[in-house]
């Protein structure tokens, strides 16, 4: 049965921490948007180019870490209400149509004014809104926009095909090009390979943590508190204070994976979770699972931005090239749907799940497009017990508490049921 | 329905009225037929919108458009598999290949139009195992000539897996050839397109889109002579102008409209002087040159000289400017965005065109459609407001 709800929100030391770099991250938004700041480049954070960013100083602007930020704070709705009056239709990706609302609000949001791009920088990795999306941003801005092309990783193999790795690594030769005149300076290759090693140093503590919840208690969750890990990962990485806050994040995870301390009082299911939260709604959603003792141990929302923990590392010997796998190979978000499977099944078993709850958002279709035939697969062809429920990661709209909470209650239950005729 | 009762050359109602019978057949008889009658042939489908036939058509296989089903089967088992919020022709072309309506084609080809369709591929990847289905990148970075460059090597890629399944290395002279045949069918359908421009009460849009849609389903060496038949037809038919509103059509690029919304709309009173059905079956706005690189030029084409579409984003010049543009070109009064529901690039794109539309003082309207609706009242109706709005102003 489930039992009265732990207080289940990490508050460890880097809690604190992330709060205040990502707050000075934030910061620097603001001083740039009043023209006192680094250049601002607007980026997706699936795979990127970050590092070259940061090698020429410049700031990158993540719009969907800021639309997932407004969804937190509550404030997605009255902006995906504005954009739709514009004419974005009810069944477009609502991180758009936030962005597009705040953009035209003034661009002020609680945790920082975003800055006017200075280039559209569109690392087309994986999602087709990508385009779209700073498209539109580019109409509106009239800034230069540059569509960088990353073939999607469709081929069966293991490795992304050389021509891709080769088209990949042209683009970021013109868009070192790019950059160089809008900064009038030209690329200082030692600073980037610093840069690069910084990367690689965080992707290797990164992957270290994720492998720390295969252990029994898993130390943390590996998608609610994942995601505090998240934000520095890819607002941060390539920089001195990301490379000290996941020393930091280590230290701990490893300490109270020692002392066997998990999330909750007691680890009673281990979950893999597919799909991204439903971020106005993150608490609420959270504790419909550790009402049952339900920790997720990996999750592929935490790789939508790298995938580390098979064993990627960017390479300050082959900047451009590390670049390049990073986009096409090491990410979710440009693998097809079997390698998704694929990933998710390495979890089940290499980290010890006893179910998968897929969270299929309306407005992700990248994510979520087909994932009954998932559920299909994981239930009738692996026999692993699955759970599909339905909302989005920042429209409210379309979370309906109890019926989640029934749909969970009843999958927990079920698993618990078996569980006891297995003891008998 | 009442149509002013004209002669019309019945040779001209048989061919359309046979092409809108097999652009509803989901058993793909004619193609079927046509195999038959080829022994060793194969077929290899193809999901829209941009999908290069000729490298199908010189490996010595047949180039089909599997387009979904419109309201042609029942969805019984795709549904649990692609959510509600997905779009019908996803589903629908699921849905034949499980119900084994696809079991005669060797292959499937999937194209980076969007999340759903790249999603679609891997579903048919695993259901499907025997199929050789591949999904092909199209380039977005096209400011950089490195885009075109690439593209010809993808080509390449899908060419030698295409091959390998029909057993024939095409030569150049076969690329020519297949290049060649498809130009005449592309140059016949644009030719079509200028009469339906300059002389709208001539073809309707109904018809040419059936017409363009039968092309999908047959063997291009029959649809070359039916589409130049239509042509040497076309000028004697019959018929007088009506009092319609001239519009251009946007959004119908990937899954296909009823031919009856087709109708419904031009019976409301619009001329449709143009529009994006079957985009990717049309292709190129000039034929594709041929010189002793087919791949390359091929790949020219689509980065120089293809319609601009809702799934080619192209940062040197915007697809509102395009429309705009064509608005202007046509003498068209108005816009209508006919958009697939749950289509994302089409709805998209609709935010900007309706700002660049409004700006330009364009009136526009928007019908979302699914494949499958077969009453059209409510599109009636507002196509209707829409064009007495139009006419009375
Ligand atoms: S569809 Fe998904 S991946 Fe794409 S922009 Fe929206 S939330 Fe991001
Ligand atoms: S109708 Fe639109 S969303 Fe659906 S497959 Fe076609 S392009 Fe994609």
């Amino acid at each position: 049965m489930a039992q009265v709800t732990p207080k289940s929100d990490y508050q460890g030391r880097i809690h604190n921490l992330q709060k205040d770099m990502i707050g000075r991250y934030y910061a620097n938004l603001t001083a740039a948007s009043e023209g006192k700041g680094k250049k601002a480049i607007y980026m997706l954070i699936s795979g990127n180019p970050v590092e070259l960013i940061e090698a020429f100083d410049m700031l990158p602007v993540y719009p969907e870490v800021n639309a997932l930020q407004l969804a937190v704070k509550k404030q997605s709705l009255p902006l995906i209400l504005a954009a739709e009056e514009m004419g974005y239709s009810t069944d477009n990706c609502a991180y758009v149509k936030a962005d597009v609302g705040m953009y035209f609000a003034g661009r002020k949001t609680p945790f920082a004014t975003i800055p006017e791009p200075d280039l559209i920088l569109c690392n087309y990795v994986g999602c087709n809104v990508y385009l779209q999306w700073f498209e539109h941003l580019g109409e509106y801005s009239k800034a230069p926009v540059y569509n960088l092309d990353v073939p999607f990783f469709r081929t069966p193999g293991p490795e992304p095909l050389a021509e891709d790795i080769n088209y990949v690594v042209k683009q970021l030769e013109e868009l070192i090009e790019v950059l160089e005149r809008m900064s009038g300076k030209s690329l200082d290759y030692k600073k980037l390979q610093r840069i690069m090693q910084l990367s690689g140093e965080t992707g290797e503590l990164w992957s270290e943590i994720k492998k720390l919840t295969r252990e029994r208690p898993a130390p943390y969750d590996a998608y609610f508190d994942s995601v505090m890990m998240m934000a520095p990962l890819y607002c941060l990485r390539g920089t001195e204070d990301g490379l000290r806050f996941f020393q930091e994040a280590y230290k701990e995870m490893k300490q109270r994976a020692d002392n066997h301390e998990g999330p909750l009082p007691e680890e009673k299911f281990r979950v893999v979770m597919e799909g991204p939260p439903p971020w106005p709604f993150l608490r609420q959603f959270r504790d419909m699972f550790s009402r049952w003792g339900a920790v997720a141990i990996a999750s592929t929302y935490s790789t939508v931005g790298g995938i580390w923990e098979f064993g990627f590392r960017h390479d300050p010997q082959r900047p451009l090239e590390s670049m390049a796998r990073h986009m096409l190979q090491w990410n979710c978000t440009n693998r097809n749907f079997l390698q998704r499977y694929k990933q998710l099944k390495d979890y089940v078993d290499d980290w010890g799940a006893d179910a998968l709850v897929i969270h299929s958002v309306k407005s992700c279709r990248l994510f979520s497009a087909g994932q009954g035939d998932m559920r299909e697969y994981f239930t009738k062809q692996l026999n692993v017990p699955t759970l599909l429920i339905e909302s989005d990661l920042e429209d409210p709209r379309y979370f309906s508490e109890a019926q989640l909470r029934n749909r969970v209650d009843a999958f927990f239950e079920s698993l618990e049921h078996q569980r006891t005729l297995v003891k008998k | 329905m009442v149509t002013t009762p004209v002669q019309e050359t019945s040779k001209l109602n048989a061919i359309f009225d046979s092409c809108r019978e097999m652009g509803q057949d989901p058993e793909f008889n004619v193609a079927k037929r046509w195999l038959e009658d080829h022994p060793g042939k194969k077929a290899i489908g193809c999901f829209p919108i941009h999908c290069p036939v000729e490298l199908i058509h010189a490996s010595g296989m047949l180039p089909l458009g599997i387009i979904g089903a419109g309201t042609q089967i029942e969805v019984t088992y795709a549904d649990s598999r692609f959510q509600s919020f997905v779009c019908s022709i996803v589903k629908t072309t699921l849905e034949l290949g499980l119900t084994n309506r696809l079991k005669f084609l060797e292959g499937m080809l999937f194209h980076s139009i969007c999340d759903p369709a790249r999603n679609l591929s891997s579903v048919f990847q695993r259901n499907f195992p025997d199929m050789f289905v591949e999904y092909i990148h199209f380039p977005q970075n096209f400011a950089s000539p490195l885009a075109r460059k690439y593209l010809a090597t993808e080509y390449q890629r899908i060419l030698d897996g295409l091959q390998q399944r029909s057993g024939h290395t095409p030569t150049v002279d076969d690329l020519n050839r297949s290049i060649a045949l498809y130009n005449r069918i592309r140059a016949g359908l644009r030719e079509i397109y200028r009469i339906r421009t300059d002389t709208p009460h001539m073809i309707s849009a109904a018809e040419s889109f059936v017409l363009t849609r039968a092309g999908t389903l047959m063997a291009p060496e029959e649809f070359v002579k039916i589409v130049e038949e239509v042509l040497a037809e076309l000028p004697g038919r019959p018929s007088r102008p009506k009092d319609r509103i001239r519009v251009i059509l946007e959004g119908s690029f990937c899954e296909l409209p009823p031919v009856g919304l087709i109708e419904t709309v031009e019976q409301a009173g619009c001329y449709i002087l143009d529009d994006d059905f079957l985009r990717g079956w049309r292709w190129f706005t000039e034929d594709v040159p041929i010189r002793d690189n087919p791949l390359h030029e091929l790949a020219e084409s689509y980065s120089e000289r293809a319609y601009y579409s809702g799934t080619k984003h192209d940062t040197r010049e915007t697809k509102a400017a395009h429309l705009i543009q064509m608005v202007k070109e046509k003498k068209a009064d108005a816009v209508i965005m006919q958009a697939a529901k749950f289509c994302e690039p089409a709805l998209f794109d609709y935010a900007l065109y309706r700002k660049a539309l409004d700006e330009a003082k364009i009136p526009h309207l928007l019908l979302e459609f699914e494949e499958k609706t077969w009453i059209f009242d409510r599109a009636r109706s507002e196509a209707e407001t829409f064009v007495e709005s139009l006419l009375f102003d």
